[in-house]
C-alpha cells in the first residue's frame, strides 16, 4: 500500500467469489485502493467449480480468466486468502477490520510444479468436488486457482507427511512453521460478498439424500459434468458407476418450503434446465431427463432457454412436487413418488439417478456478519443502514445468476467509492 | 342443531359465487386454503392416498374451482386418519389435517355428508356414547359398531374379533361389567351444559348471517 493515501480512502472487500472479484476490480479501476479478503486458498467462489453457465453455455473459467487478468494487471488490488473478518469497529469513512490470516504452510516461493503432492501420502474429502472424491493433503485447489500456490491441509502440519513435503519441495516453498496471523486493515468502506452455499440437503428426509448413494445435488451434478470433476467428465451414478441416461431433477430442493428456506433460490429452475443439456450433449438421443417442478421460474430473458428445452424431446416435464424417493437395493435406481397437478395422477417412477436443484443460502448469515446490516428473512443483506458504509454485493444478498451478481457488485463499488470520495474530499479540505 | 337442509341453503344463497369464501369463513382453519400452492406433496405423502377419490390437494383446487357440492358430497375427507403426514411436510404449513375435518363436520351440519360413510359412522356413534356420560364406554361403543348394520352382520362381526376381545379381557382392558353401567364423569349435568354452550358458539360462527 502507497504511504501516501489516508486509510479512509481504502475499500475492504469481504469474499472473493465472482462478486468480490468484480467489486474490487470495478473500484480499483477507478483508481481506488481495495484490500480482497477470502477465506479459502483461492479467488473464484463457486463459479470455478460450475461446469457451464447458463443461458449461453459457455465455461465459466473463460469469465474467470478474464478477471484474473485484471487484477493481475491492477496494481491497486491486495489479496489476501485463507483469510476471514472476525470484527469490525468504527463507522463509514473509518472502519478498522480484524483479519485472521490462517497459515498455507506454503510461501510464494511456489511454482505449482506439484512434487510437494506427488510426495505426501494423506488423502482428504476434496471440497471442490463437493466431497465426491478424495484429494492429496497437498494440493492446488483447482486448473484456475488464483494465487497458483498450493496449500497444506493443517492435518499434515507436524506430521511425517508434512516433512514429506517439505523435502521434495525444490524451491524451500514448503514453510511448516507458519502460523496464524492477526492483522488490522482500516478502511472507509466495505463490500460484503461471501455468497451462498448449498442447503444441507440432508435434512429433506423423504428424498433420503446421504441415505442412497444415488441421490445427489445440482452443484455435484455440475461437478459430474465436467472433464476436471471426479469422474473426468462422465455422467455416472456413485453407487456403481453406471452411465446415468435416465435422469430426474427434483427443483425447489429445499427452497420454496416453511420447513427448510422460505425463500425462491431463483437459479435452480434454471440451473437444472441446464443440466439438461449436459445429460443431451452426454448420450444424445438416450440421454433423457425429467425435471419434478411447482412452476418453472426462468426470469426474463431466460424464457428463451426455457423454451429451448421445452423443444427437446429428450426432457420431460412433470409438474409436481415429489413427495419420497426410495433406492431399489437390487438395481439401484431410484424411485420417486408423487401426484402430478395436471390431472392428480399418481406416479411411481424410475431412474438411474436423482438430482436435487438444491436451494441457496447465504455462507455467512447477516445476523453473523460482524457489522450491521439490514437483512431479509432469509439472512441475506436486504440493503445498508442508514448511514453505514457497509455495503451488501452478489449472492450476499440474495440468491441470483451470474449476471445479477455482478450487477449487484458494480452497484456496491459505486456506493463504496462514493463514500472514500467523501472522505478523500474531506482530507484535501483539512 | 337447527334444520340442516335450512342451513345448507342460508349458506348457498350467501355465498352463491364463491365457495372458497363461504369455506374461509365456516369451515374449521379455512381461511388457510387460499394459501396452497398445489405442489402435490400433501398427495403423495398421504398414508391412505391411493384410496381417496379427491386427495386434499385436489379438494383445496376443487374449492377454489367453486366445486360446493362434489366437495361437501365427496367421501374422501371422512378417509383422513389424522396421520398429520401431510401437515408436516406442507411447504406452506397448511393445517390440511384440521381443514379435512373442518370440512367433513361442515358437510355434516349442512345435511350433505354423503350416508354409509363408516367413519362418519364410527363418528356418530363415538360422539352420541360419549356425550351421554362424558367418558366413553368402549364395550358399548364397540358393540353398537359391530351391530350397526343389523342383528346377524353384528354376530359375525364380534366372532370374527372374539380373540382380540379375548386378548383384551385378559390383560384387563376390557371390563364385561361395563356393559350395565359404566364408569361416568361426576358432573354429568356440567358436562352437557358445556357441550351445549359450545354447540351455541359453533352454530353462531356458522351459520351467522353477517
Ligand atoms: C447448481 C447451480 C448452478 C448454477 N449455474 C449457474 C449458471 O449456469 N449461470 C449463472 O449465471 N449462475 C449460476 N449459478 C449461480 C452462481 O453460482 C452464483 O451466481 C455465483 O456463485 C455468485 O457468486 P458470489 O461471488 O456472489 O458467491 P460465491 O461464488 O459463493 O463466492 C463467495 C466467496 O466468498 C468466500 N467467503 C465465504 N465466506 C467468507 C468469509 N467469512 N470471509 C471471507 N470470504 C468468504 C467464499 O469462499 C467464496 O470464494 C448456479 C448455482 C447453482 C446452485
Ligand atoms: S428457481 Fe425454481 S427450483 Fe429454484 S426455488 Fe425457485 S421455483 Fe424452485
Ligand atoms: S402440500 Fe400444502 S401447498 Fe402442497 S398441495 Fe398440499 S396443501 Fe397445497
Amino acid at each position: 500500500m502507497t504511504g501516501s493515501i489516508a486509510t479512509g480512502e481504502i475499500i475492504l472487500v469481504v469474499g472473493g467469489g465472482i462478486s468480490g472479484m468484480t467489486a474490487a476490480l470495478e473500484a480499483a479501476e477507478c483508481g481506488k485502493k481495495v484490500v480482497l479478503v477470502e477465506k479459502s486458498p483461492t479467488l473464484g467462489g463457486r463459479t470455478a467449480l460450475l461446469y457451464r453457465y447458463f443461458p449461453k453455455l459457455c465455461h465459466p473459467a473463460c469469465g474467470l480468466e478474464i478477471n484474473l487478468r485484471r487484477l493481475k494487471g491492477n496494481r491497486n488490488v491486495r489479496v489476501l486468502t485463507l483469510a476471514q473478518v472476525t470484527a469490525i469497529s468504527g463507522a463509514r469513512g473509518d472502519y478498522t477490520a480484524t483479519v485472521k490470516v490462517a497459515p498455507r504452510y506454503v510461501n510464494d516461493n511456489c511454482t505449482a510444479c506439484g512434487d510437494c503432492e506427488r510426495a505426501v501420502q494423506a488423502e482428504i474429502p476434496n471440497p471442490y468436488n463437493y466431497g465426491l472424491d478424495q484429494m492429496k493433503a497437498a494440493y492446488l485447489p483447482h486448473a484456475m486457482a488464483y494465487p497458483q500456490r498450493y496449500v497444506l491441509d493443517p492435518s499434515i502440519a507436524g506430521t511425517e507427511d508434512g516433512e514429506r513435503a517439505k523435502s521434495a519441495c525444490k524451491y524451500g516453498a514448503v514453510d511448516l512453521d507458519m502460523k496464524e496471523d492477526t492483522l488490522e486493515i482500516r478502511a472507509g468502506a466495505v463490500i460484503w460478498a461471501t455468497g451462498w452455499e448449498p442447503y444441507d440437503a440432508a435434512k429433506i428426509q423423504p428424498y433420503g439424500y446421504g441415505l442412497y448413494a444415488n441421490v445427489i445435488t445440482s452443484v455435484e451434478f455440475e461437478r459430474l459434468a465436467d472433464p476436471h470433476g471426479p469422474t473426468g467428465g462422465k455422467i455416472v451414478r456413485p453407487s456403481d458407476g453406471k452411465e446415468a441416461k435416465n435422469i430426474a431433477f427434483i427443483q425447489c430442493a429445499g427452497s420454496r418450503d416453511e420447513n427448510h428456506l422460505r425463500h425462491c433460490s431463483r437459479i435452480c429452475c434454471m440451473a437444472s434446465l441446464k443440466q439438461s443439456q449436459y445429460v443431451r450433449e452426454a448420450y444424445g438421443a438416450e440421454g433423457r431427463s425429467t425435471i419434478y417442478y411447482i412452476d418453472i421460474r426462468a426470469i426474463d430473458r431466460f424464457e428463451d432457454f426455457y423454451q429451448k428445452v421445452l423443444k427437446d424431446p429428450g426432457v420431460q416435464f412433470i409438474k409436481s412436487k415429489v413427495a419420497n424417493i426410495v433406492q431399489d437395493g437390487k438395481t439401484g435406481d431410484v424411485i420417486l413418488h408423487g401426484v402430478d397437478t395436471e390431472g392428480y395422477h399418481r406416479y411411481a417412477n424410475s431412474h438411474d439417478l436423482a438430482v436435487l436443484a438444491i436451494g441457496m443460502q447465504p455462507s455467512v448469515a447477516a445476523a453473523d456478519i460482524p457489522a450491521e446490516v439490514i437483512a431479509d428473512s432469509s439472512g441475506f443483506i436486504e440493503g445498508a443502514l442508514a448511514g453505514s458504509g457497509v455495503f451488501g454485493a452478489g449472492c450476499a444478498t440474495n440468491a441470483l445468476d451470474v449476471n445479477r451478481a455482478v450487477q449487484s457488485s458494480t452497484a456496491a463499488a459505486l456506493r463504496a467509492i462514493q463514500v472514500v470520495n467523501r472522505v478523500a474530499r474531506a482530507e484535501e479540505a483539512s | 342443531m337447527g334444520n340442516m337442509t335450512e342451513l345448507n341453503e342460508q349458506a348457498l344463497a350467501k355465498y352463491r359465487n364463491s365457495f372458497l369464501h363461504e369455506v374461509e369463513e365456516r369451515v374449521e382453519e379455512g381461511d388457510w386454503v387460499k394459501m396452497c400452492m398445489q405442489c402435490g406433496v400433501c398427495a403423495g405423502s398421504c398414508t391412505f392416498g391411493p384410496h381417496w377419490e379427491h386427495s386434499p390437494q385436489k379438494i383445496f383446487m376443487m374449492i377454489r374451482a367453486g366445486k360446493r357440492e362434489e366437495v361437501l358430497r365427496s367421501d374422501s375427507m371422512w378417509m383422513c386418519t389424522s396421520c398429520y403426514n401431510c401437515v408436516v411436510r406442507c411447504p406452506r404449513k397448511l393445517p390440511i389435517t384440521q381443514i379435512m375435518h373442518g370440512l367433513a363436520q361442515y358437510a355434516h351440519r349442512l345435511g350433505v355428508a354423503p350416508k354409509m360413510q363408516p367413519t362418519r359412522d364410527l363418528s356418530l356413534i363415538f360422539w352420541n356414547n360419549c356425550i351421554k356420560t362424558g367418558r366413553v364406554n368402549e364395550l358399548r361403543f364397540t358393540l353398537s359398531l359391530y351391530f350397526k348394520d343389523g342383528l346377524m352382520a353384528g354376530i359375525r362381526q364380534a366372532l370374527s374379533m372374539q380373540s382380540i376381545a379375548l386378548a383384551l379381557l385378559m390383560a384387563k382392558r376390557l371390563n364385561p361389567l361395563e356393559f350395565f353401567k359404566g364408569h361416568e364423569c361426576k358432573d354429568k349435568a356440567g358436562i352437557h351444559r358445556m357441550l351445549k354452550k359450545a354447540q351455541e358458539i359453533e352454530s353462531r360462527r356458522q351459520g351467522a348471517h353477517k
